[in-house]
């Protein structure tokens, strides 16, 4: 132990650091649990205009985006196992896959979005309150739900690009690689809310 | 480790030299003794700001009509007393500062599991404070909503609500990151042979409460997101003109905020439990049962949010369910009380001033406790709803609970901290006018509530007039008692008397290190064998 460290108390215990991620994750289950909640109750009293607003978005830029995180949730998995195999090469590939197809989903995201507001369909758009309460309600659910996973999105861009550079310079590698553990975790995480907010937004109909 | 680098960890951690100087010595300190001042300096400016806005409105209310400030001006002081009351003193409160100096040491570590997410807690806390203050400085003045924030009002107010809103989210993700810290501190950190029921009970109280900043506090985010969401893109979550339901914003609103009372509560409960047994030199009676009400407390306070919502129209079934459950809640903090009581029963008791803080925090919480069941009860909850009863109530829980419960813990646990000891009788003086000016404020609310005075009026008729000016009067008395104790001990912090390791007798771990503790708490991390109260 340097004398550094002993000053800053910094101790090494990667169970803790385990414990303190999954409690992180029940928070942000928590977070979005608020918001299927208010899902569930407006869908409930509109059940009709939620079914035919949720026909007007693209089922395949849905799946295609469920299908990227997928994938990017599998290959951030095997970078964990790759660095305890001591392949730095490809643990930095995988990384980099995941990164790459994070920023594709956003991309996707943005089209989606944008194609969206050219039909004046956002918050308070006149259009949208010509349509109605319930569509009213969906979008805003819409907007706000995949804006907060978005969000989420590029929280994880910007931590998989720290444990991108941390393998690179090698203070991530196989005896230290919670913080690589913990960002597959949060990713993952960020995977399963899509995982609901797909079909409860494009898939019910 | 070089020679002169050893022997700087075994002074004292005010004087140790880090590597920064001055005020950034503390403000960037991952000290979890340190991050516990930082708590309470910050705690205690912002507990004396709302105590003067507090101290403001009782004022207005010495006479009806208009007496010191108009209606909106009232409408903002007791939103900004709330805000900052609840959000920035007492939710933090007790875990923050006295848990965070006192829980590592108390179960025998070093420092908490993660000291520099501790430090970045407090920062977050310090940045939503500031978030949430600026909306004083900023055109359209403060908010006006109560810290309630209801909706609709909450988006159609032109007040600064945005500021308000989003610095009490920031202050939500303070609170989380202090909870989750805490709870693998106590699952990670524990001393080799503490087991489960060889904790102490104020970090078990800690424990509980680091649950329900888990799992309630991202509730209360994320509505307080929607209603940013609201009032910046107009999305109609809870706006009826566009389809939304404001009575689902106030379920939302209290799934957190009333377990967030129990975010209050617990810690104080934990240190009145370790006071009690120091005081009365006995083992505490039932540890098991107090450790059990504890958790008790904790997953029964989560379903109980409604009882504040009896009126905002819920069928039937759910009240009647809600006012089960939130009688339900007063089983456990009774087996507290019960077991407070038989700890000193035939006990020689050393009075003391943390004692006297203690003893009064049985009183005024009893009186708190009992008339939550008046407003339980669904047919008196009718008459009394929104009325100076429940700002009554809920003042002698949070304020008399937890607020007598701090005082307590700091006069108990201040010759550890400063390592010197306070003048006891200006304290017991201080106490005495704190206590008789508290009644005084307080009681006459119950009587007006009675009759029927709504709560957040700046004006009333002429009948209520004679018990508010008692009420007013008390927060003078109060005011005094308070300026006693703080003057008190600020001075005995630099003066006072060098305090030895163990003043009052305690057996639980913090009374085994030096006072105040070095940066390490410990040089060897002792070794548990016994249970924490082991007076025999």
């Amino acid at each position: 132990m340097n004398t550094e460290s002993a000053i800053q108390h910094i101790h090494r215990d990667d169970e803790a650091s385990k414990l303190g991620m999954w409690l992180f994750i029940f928070t942000e289950l928590l977070l979005f649990a608020g918001l299927f909640i208010v899902y569930s109750v407006y869908r409930y009293q509109n059940a009709v205009a939620f079914s035919l607003a949720a026909e007007q978005l693209s089922v395949t830029v849905g799946t295609i985006n469920t299908v990227i995180l997928l994938i990017s949730s599998a290959t951030i998995a095997m970078a964990t196992s790759a660095i305890r195999l001591k392949n730095k090469k490809f643990t930095i590939i995988l990384l980099g896959i995941t990164l790459a197809m994070a920023v594709i989903f956003m991309v996707n995201k943005y089209f989606e979005w944008m194609g969206k507001f050219e039909h004046g369909l956002f918050p308070s758009s006149d259009i949208l309150k010509s349509m109605g309460n319930g569509d009213t309600l969906f979008y805003g659910l819409y907007f706000f739900m995949t804006g907060l996973h978005a969000l989420h999105i590029l929280v994880g861009i910007v931590l998989i690009t720290i444990v991108l550079v941390r393998v690179n310079n090698n203070s991530l590698n196989d005896d230290n690689p919670v913080l690589l553990d913990n960002s597959g975790l949060y990713w993952h995480l960020v995977d399963l809310i899509w995982i609901f907010l797909f079909p409860l937004f494009y898939l019910i109909t | 480790m070089s020679q002169q680098e050893s022997t700087q960890t075994h002074v004292s951690f005010r004087d140790y030299k880090g590597r920064y100087k001055g005020l950034f010595a503390w403000i960037f300190s991952t000290d979890h003794k340190r991050i516990g001042l930082l708590y309470l300096y910050s705690i205690i400016t912002f507990f004396i700001t709302g105590v003067l806005l507090g101290i403001a409105m009782k004022l207005e209310l010495i006479s009806p009509g208009k007496t010191v400030m108009d209606p909106a001006t009232y409408n903002a002081v007791f939103t900004l007393h709330g805000v900052i009351m609840i959000f920035l003193v007492v939710v933090p409160g007790l875990p923050a500062v006295f848990g965070n100096f006192f829980l590592p040491i108390m179960i025998g570590a070093k420092d908490v599991a993660f000291p520099r997410l501790n430090l970045l807690s407090w920062w977050v806390y310090v940045l939503g404070a500031l978030v949430a203050l600026s909306s004083l400085f900023m055109a359209g003045g403060p908010p006006d909503t109560g810290w309630t924030f209801y909706a609709p009002y909450s988006f159609k107010t032109n007040t600064n609500m945005l500021p308000a809103v989003l610095g009490a989210f920031i202050l939500g993700f303070s609170s989380i990151l202090t909870g989750i810290n805490f709870v693998v501190t106590i699952h990670r950190l524990r001393a080799p042979g503490m087991n489960w029921l060889k904790m102490p009970l104020f970090p078990w109280t800690l424990y509980g409460t680091g649950w329900i900043q888990i799992l309630a506090t991202p509730i209360v985010g994320i509505t307080l997101l929607m209603i940013v969401g609201e009032r910046l893109f107009n999305i109609g979550f809870f706006d009826p003109a566009l389809g939304g339901d404001p009575i689902l914003y106030q379920h939302l609103f209290w799934i957190y905020s009333h377990p967030a009372v129990y975010i209050m509560i617990l810690p104080a409960m934990g240190a009145i439990s370790e006071i009690i047994p120091t005081f009365a030199n006995k083992s505490i009676f039932g540890y098991k049962a107090v450790v059990i009400s504890t958790l008790a407390i904790a997953f029964v306070g989560y379903f109980v949010w409604g009882h504040h919502m009896f009126t905002s129209g819920m069928s039937g079934t759910a009240l009647y369910t809600f006012s089960l459950l939130t009688m339900l809640v007063a089983i456990p903090s009774a087996i507290k009380v019960f077991n407070w009581v038989s700890t000193m029963h035939k006990a020689s008791i050393q009075l003391e001033p943390p004692f006297f803080w203690a003893a009064s925090f049985l009183f005024v919480f009893m009186i708190g406790g009992l008339s939550g069941i008046a407003l339980g009860v669904l047919t008196t909850n009718v008459h009394l709803h929104d009325t100076a009863f429940v700002v009554a109530h809920f003042h002698f829980i949070v304020f008399g609970g937890v607020g007598f419960a701090f005082m307590g813990a700091i006069h108990y646990w201040f010759p550890k901290i400063w390592g010197r000891m306070y003048n006891t009788k200006i304290a017991t003086t201080g106490w005495m006018m704190f206590f008789i000016g508290f009644c005084i404020l307080y009681l006459p609310m119950f009587l007006l509530g009675i009759q029927g005075m709504p709560r957040r009026y700046y004006d009333y008729v002429d009948r209520f007039h004679g018990p508010n000016i008692i009420s007013t009067m008390g927060s003078w008395v109060l005011f005094v008692g308070l300026a006693v104790i703080i003057i008190n001990l600020i001075r005995s912090a630099k003066k006072g008397e060098i305090a030895t390791k163990d003043p009052w007798g305690g057996k639980t771990l913090e009374w085994t290190v030096d006072s105040p503790p070095t940066l390490e708490n410990f040089e060897e991390i002792p070794v548990v064998e016994k249970g924490p109260y082991d007076y025999r």
